[in-house]
This record gives structure tokens, C-alpha cells and sequence, in this order.
């Protein structure tokens, strides 16, 4: 239960950092990847913001033996660096940059009551549902990536 | 502009804290492709987390669409195939690369990971060009 709320209180404070961000406005997120016309570098300070915080607050955690409700911490440890990385990002980069969303502004905006993020989280779903279904099926050989 | 680059210091401020305290308190990286996409394989078994952080996800665009629905904007310009192809793209790209803007773009580059380095270097690339292009047929297209 303890583990339950507290992903959702995450959750809920990740949404809400989002829009106070700017990332639900897909308009916006796509005048920072355009390069051309009105360059809007804003979005940047984003990550510039988020990762000054975690990397404060990252040191203090990873130095307790355990998190406070569960057993040990889950952190990706792989260090190889893949064609199927590489691929798989580039793929990610170039849906981002046609809508303007990914994934958590994409489920998030769902909640705004407009058609393009409800079609885009049902596409983005299906995708990954289908993805891991050929990966099951060992369509796609190579183990299963390591999901940050 | 200034303001625009106080809210999005606040709000990735805000963001930093949503992945601290899911890593303190559950011990899980705050990567929204990864839980999300761990959520709906059949495989796994950890359901519950991940379905809590989703449902936080939700009521804080509910929150969010009330109390300040101007932070929530629609791509303009874009058919709604255009849009359902971005989303396949983003389905299948996060999953082939093990993760997102959260998972390797914060989490990940504040680990200081290679693989998250390249994964973020790669995907700015790609969505910067898409976007380019996309804009600059927009613009040269009267």
C-alpha cells in the first residue's frame, strides 16, 4: 500500500512538474526542436532544472542500503552501447518531433479532453504492445533492452 | 522568455523531485516508458507501482486541465494520422532503446550513464531534424 501511494504521489507531482514546465503544450516543444523559424530554447532548462535537483537528492538516496518501502534499488546497470540503442532512440527522436510529445506529456495531455493525445497514447500503446508480442514471439532477437 | 525559462526551471525542478522520491521511497527509476511499457507486458509481474504512478500521471492533468488548461496545448498543423504515426514511433523507438526523455534524459544522464548519453544525444538529434524539416516545409509551403 505505503509502495502504491507513493508512486502515485510521484506520479502526480511528474504531471504537474510537466505542465509547470511547459512539455504539455506540444506547440511549444515543437518550437524548441524546430531550429528554424522562432526558436524557443526555454524547454531546455527543463532537464537543466530536473537533474540539478535528482543529482543533489540521487547522492543522499543511493548512500541508504534500501528504499524506505521496498527490498533494494532497481538501477540499470548495462553499459554496452547497441545498435538497437542507437535505432530505437533515433526512432523515439523523430516521433517526438513530428507531434511534439513523449510519452508521459502524451498521457498525461490525454486528461485535456482534445482528440491528437488520446489517438497519440493509443498508437504509442499499441506500438509497444505489438513490440513486446514480436519480442515474445523472438521475431526480434537480442534479449529484451534494459528500460529506463 | 525569462519567464518561460523560470517555469521551466521550476517545473524540472518539480520533476527532479516526482523521480527522487520514487527512487527513495519505491526504489524505482522514474521513466515513463519503461513503467508504462512494464505495465502493459503480460511478462511482468509488478503491476501495482506501476499502475499507481500512471494514475498519479492522470489526476494531475485532471488537476492541471482545471486549474490551468492553457498549459495543455494541442500540436497545431498536425492531421491526426500525422499524430498517430508519432505515436507508434515513440511506442516502439522507447522500447527498442530502453527508455524516453525521463528514463534516459534525467534519469539516466544524472548517473552520469553511457548508454543514456548517447540515447539522449541521439533522440535530440532526430527530433530536432524532424522537427526542422517539418517546419521548414510548413513555412515554405504558402
Amino acid at each position: 500500500m505505503k509502495v502504491v501511494v507513493s508512486s502515485f504521489m510521484s506520479g502526480l507531482l511528474f504531471a504537474v512538474g510537466l505542465g509547470i514546465a511547459g512539455m504539455l503544450n506540444a506547440n511549444k516543444v515543437i518550437a524548441f526542436l524546430d531550429l528554424g523559424g522562432h526558436w524557443d530554447p526555454s524547454l531546455g532548462f527543463v532537464v537543466a532544472g530536473a537533474i540539478a535537483v535528482h543529482f543533489i537528492l540521487y547522492r543522499y538516496i543511493m548512500r541508504q542500503r534500501s528504499p524506505i518501502f521496498g527490498e533494494h534499488f532497481h538501477i540499470p546497470t548495462r553499459r554496452d552501447v547497441t545498435p538497437r540503442l542507437l535505432m530505437g532512440s533515433a526512432l523515439f527522436g523523430i516521433g517526438w518531433g513530428l507531434a511534439g510529445y513523449c510519452p508521459g506529456p502524451g498521457i498525461v495531455s490525454v486528461t485535456s479532453g482534445a482528440l491528437p493525445p488520446v489517438v497519440f497514447s493509443a498508437a504509442m500503446l499499441f506500438a509497444m504492445a505489438t513490440f513486446q508480442w514480436l519480442e515474445r514471439l523472438h521475431v526480434l532477437r537480442r534479449g529484451r533492452a534494459e528500460q529506463c | 522568455m525569462i519567464l518561460s525559462i523560470g517555469m521551466a526551471l521550476l517545473g524540472g525542478a518539480i520533476i527532479g523531485t516526482a523521480a527522487s522520491v520514487l527512487l527513495y521511497l519505491v526504489g524505482r527509476i522514474c521513466g515513463i516508458s519503461g513503467i508504462v511499457g512494464g505495465f502493459i507486458d503480460p511478462t511482468t509481474s509488478d503491476k501495482a507501482w506501476r499502475l499507481a504512478f500512471v494514475a498519479g500521471l492522470l489526476v494531475g492533468g485532471v488537476l492541471l486541465a482545471r486549474l490551468a488548461p492553457s498549459t495543455m496545448q494541442t500540436p497545431i498543423d498536425h492531421s491526426l494520422s500525422m499524430v498517430a504515426l508519432a505515436g507508434l514511433f515513440v511506442g516502439a523507438g522507447t522500447l527498442m532503446g530502453g527508455g524516453c526523455t525521463s528514463g534516459h534524459g534525467v534519469c539516466g544522464l544524472t548517473r552520469f550513464s553511457t548508454r543514456s548519453v548517447i540515447a539522449t544525444v541521439m533522440f535530440m538529434a532526430t527530433g530536432a531534424l524532424t522537427a526542422s524539416v517539418m517546419g521548414w516545409l510548413h513555412r515554405s509551403t504558402p
